[in-house]
């Protein structure tokens, strides 16, 4: 199976990808983000749509949008990290209506968009959409996974270094401003990073599918192992054999596409967790 | 000018006032704590108990007056101040373990990982998951400390929160309301353990309360904030009929039980919409919703 | 299908009372505004009480079961509808069943919601992999049809409304008590966990409907948006809840108004009316905010209408 390039490729990408993904999830489950990250992934698509409609590469639009929609949560959250105590996240409650107003906006525009194409260009979107929502990871060339590779370990190692100071910030928000801790900094930095590997992501599982990868992996190493180090390690590597397992078992069965193979293994392995402990 | 020996002073507080959301909360407060002091600081329910600590941690800028922390401004030194905020609120679900948040006070706002190689590194995490160990044993949460906190009962989590603050061996501990969810006997036990640690490591100590009662054996000093101003002394000659009506300006009674428990009768709470008492009214016609 | 574009070229005059003639004149267009009308009433409510629970992203993932509903009915040879329908249910039991409440930590709970959600979306990209290709009306999935609809489905509609309703109003003060104290709730003998069950099909069947006249994808322009905007504006439940009604109804109108005169779909112009709405009524409610602090000086830090803790 590895002797095929685009195999290698894939497995390249993809296993970094999935590694800063566990990670990354294990914040966003702990921080309870998973709605923005949700729309993080949801705003990618509009993102690209708008990009392709300035005549700009759709990745351009694609992290712009998520980045940018990371951003815009983080800073609208704000009022959550200024001495709301008695919840231990960092995400005000309130944030969950104002995220869902906000990217249905942004999904109408997306809508615009995708009805402006969808005159001009007569369907070719339908692929280019398929590949956006869904991924393609089997189409990878041996540059774009480097690069994909590369990305994502930046990403990961972002998140490791600051992965103290922000779990200090999510757990116990005073006591860590109190130590000089940048709460509402990490915070924002943390949702960019999450836009980062959003769009990333986006080419291996797709970004409907993101969430899959994000959430799964990372709420059974929350559940299996609690505590620090060791369970950040564990949702990484869970979500590392969601990957490897679904990219061999899309390779086995043609029929069966890569993104829906990850994340089959991936609610699997949630539920296996679910049903141990 | 301030004394020479000020620099010894846990902390000092001179003729300060603090305003917030456009009202003075306080203002002439005088106080100072020595080193390895254990004072109460009291009052009812808005009269700025908590924002004090705040002004303490650098958080809050003084309006009027003079504070300082541990012979620094207030801010500086927050690395040998152990903080335990009001209520900070586990929720069933947190699954850190305890051991991991007195870890985080040890080293929770370093950035990186503590990944080094090598025998210095080693050494070092070694030294960390002792002073961690040893410091849960302090405060005697050893049985439980590899539990998820949000199974823990409010005196559980306490103990843990109040070796989180202790794990860096500061000089000053200040703690929100540690007592305020506990029932009598975990209040009665987290006093003693406060005091026993703070005998053994010479730490000053100012801890928010509602009831003087579970602190009474251990007090040095106390501080009563009410009606925008405080009163420090020695427990018997604060929280008494005369002292508590000067300072609430309206008649306030303290009660002694037979075995020394003091209540306090008729002390107003702090209104939420509040006429400055030593400004001027602001002009205009202004409808209270009561 | 109809489009506008298909009629001879309505254009948008500034005389209302004209321009609103013309879109009466055709029965399809008074068939958009009935079933709209219907599925804002049912929306209204139901994302009045879902914003309360905040089930937000519970309402989300049920829209998104349209795509493996309407892939998995094609499959099967149905009718899309019916595979929406069954797959908000399934959607909505499979959420029901996870740890929340007191039981679990309240932070499994979205997790658990984004592993449903990936695993319904990967499902329907599977679904529409087998068949072969993309889904034959992929804009009608994707928009809605509600300037489509028959007769008979704005009965249909009318039906699920007037049932929603019904359902709400009967269950509505046991399911607001265990939304905001589901212990106290419990105490009393409420079955908190039927309830919450119950709530989530309702939703689902909701959702299904509201995604007729907005498409899957803006369903929470009338879901979430009146009711936001209304919650923002007051906090008395009973004043909320009739503004979120009539603030769906409102997006309803204009939108299909406005779709009228236009070739972007009807969802696009009723999301961005609720959107507008939405920033109008946050706007108020900021400035009445800061008259009353300026007025009355600091208030205590208020405390959400309703806030539950754990669901």
């Amino acid at each position: 199976m590895l002797g095929q390039e685009y195999v290698r490729n894939a497995v390249l990408a993809g296993s970094v990808i999935a590694l800063a993904c566990g990670v990354c999830g294990w914040f966003v489950v702990l921080r309870g983000q998973v709605f923005a990250g949700d729309a993080l992934s949801h705003v990618a698509f509009p993102g690209a749509l708008a990009a392709a409609a300035l005549g700009l590469d759709e990745r351009v639009g694609l992290f712009a949008a998520t980045v940018a929609a990371g951003g815009a949560i983080a800073l609208l959250g704000r009022g959550a990290l200024a001495g709301r105590g008695g919840r231990a996240a960092g995400v005000e409650p309130a944030g969950d209506t104002t995220i869902g107003v906000l990217f249905t906006f942004i999904l109408a525009v997306g809508v615009f968009f995708l009805t402006l194409f969808s005159r001009s260009s007569g369907g070719g979107v339908g692929i280019q959409a398929a590949h956006t929502l869904f991924g393609s990871i089997f189409g990878l060339g041996a540059g774009e996974a480097a690069l994909a590779a590369v990305l994502a370990g930046a990403v990961l190692a972002a998140v490791l270094a600051i992965g103290r100071p922000l779990l200090f910030a999510s757990v116990a928000p005073e006591i860590a401003g109190a130590r000089g801790v940048p709460t509402r900094l990490l915070g924002f930095a943390f949702l960019v990073l999450l836009g980062v590997i959003a769009a990333e992501a986006s080419q291996a599982v797709g970004a409907l599918l993101l969430l899959g990868l994000l959430a799964g992996p990372a709420a059974a190493a929350h559940r299996l192992l609690p505590g620090t180090g060791a369970s950040v390690a564990l949702a990484a590597g869970l979500a590392l054999v969601s990957m490897w397992g679904g990219l061999a078992l899309a390779y086995a069965v043609p029929s069966l596409p890569p993104s829906t193979a990850v994340i089959a293994i991936a609610t699997g392995i949630y539920l296996a967790a679910r049903a141990w402990r | 000018m301030l004394e020479a020996n000020t620099r010894d002073a846990a902390t000092e507080l001179h003729d300060a006032a603090v305003r917030m959301g456009g009202r003075t909360v306080w203002s002439e407060v005088a106080l100072r704590i020595e080193p390895g002091e254990f004072v109460g600081l009291l009052g009812e329910n808005g009269s700025g108990k908590s924002t004090l600590l705040k002004v303490l941690l650098g958080a809050l800028p003084l309006q009027h007056g003079t504070v300082s922390v541990l012979g620094r401004p207030p801010g500086s030194a927050n690395n040998a101040i152990g903080y335990l905020p009001q209520r900070p609120g586990f929720g069933a679900g947190v699954r850190l373990r305890g051991r991991d948040l007195v870890r985080l006070g040890l080293d929770g706002d370093r950035w990186g990982l503590p990944l080094g190689i090598g025998a210095r590194a080693a050494g070092r995490r070694a030294a960390a998951r002792a002073r961690v160990a040893e410091t849960i044993e302090l405060v005697g949460a050893a049985a439980y400390a590899e539990r998820p906190i949000g199974e823990l009962s409010g005196g559980e989590q306490q103990r843990l929160l109040i070796a989180q603050a202790l794990v860096r061996r500061p000089r000053l501990l200040l703690l929100d309301e540690p007592l305020d969810s506990l029932d009598l006997p975990n209040q009665a036990s987290v006093s003693a353990l406060v005091d026993r640690v703070r005998r053994e490591e010479g730490i000053a100590v100012l801890l928010v309360a509602h009831d003087v009662n579970p602190l009474l054996p251990y007090l040095d000093r106390v501080a009563y904030l009410a009606a925008g101003r405080a009163v420090a002394g020695p427990v018997r000659e604060v929280i008494t009929s005369e002292t508590l009506t000067a300072l609430y300006g309206v008649p306030v009674e303290v009660l002694h039980a037979s075995d020394g428990r003091l209540a306090v009768i008729g002390a107003p709470e702090a209104p939420s919409y509040h006429h400055d008492r030593h400004e001027h009214h602001h002009g205009g016609s202004h409808v209270h919703a009561g | 299908m109809y489009t506008p574009a298909d009629t001879a070229a309505p254009s948008l005059t500034w005389n209302l009372a004209h321009d609103a003639a013309q879109v009466l004149e055709y029965h399809f267009m008074v068939n958009a505004l009935l079933a709209g009308s219907a599925v804002a009433v049912a929306a209204g409510l139901a994302g009045w009480v879902m914003l309360v629970r905040r089930e937000a992203f519970a309402g989300h993932t049920l829209a998104m079961m349209a795509f493996p509903g309407a892939s998995a009915a094609a499959l099967a040879g149905v009718a899309a509808g019916w595979g929406y329908l069954s797959f908000c249910i399934v959607g909505a039991l499979a959420i029901s069943r996870l740890p929340g409440g007191a039981r679990g930590s309240w932070r499994e709970e979205p997790a658990g919601i984004g592993v449903v959600q990936a695993l319904a979306l990967g499902l329907g990209f599977l679904f529409v992999s087998l068949y072969g290709g993309v889904l034959g009306d992929l804009e009608g999935l994707l928009f809605g049809e509600v300037l489509g609809v028959s007769d008979g489905q704005v009965l249909e509609l009318a039906v699920v409304a007037v049932l929603v309703a019904a359902v709400l109003a009967g269950i509505a003060r046991p399911l607001l008590l265990s939304s905001v104290d589901p212990a106290g709730g419990l105490a009393r003998g409420l079955p908190v966990k039927a309830l919450s069950a119950g709530f989530l099909v309702l939703l689902g069947a909701t959702v299904a409907a509201t995604s007729q006249v907005t498409g899957p994808l803006l369903v929470f322009a009338l879901l979430v948006m009146p009711a936001a905007s209304a919650q923002a504006l007051s906090t008395r439940p009973t004043t909320s809840l009739i503004a979120s009604v009539a603030i769906a109804l409102l997006a309803v109108w204009l939108g299909l108004g406005l779709a009228y005169f236009s070739v972007y779909p009807p969802g696009f112009y009723i999301a961005t009316v609720a959107f507008a709405i939405y920033l109008l009524a946050r706007a108020a409610a900021a400035a009445a905010a800061r008259r009353r602090r300026r007025v009355h000086g600091p208030a205590p830090a208020p405390g959400r209408p309703l806030a539950p803790e754990a669901v």
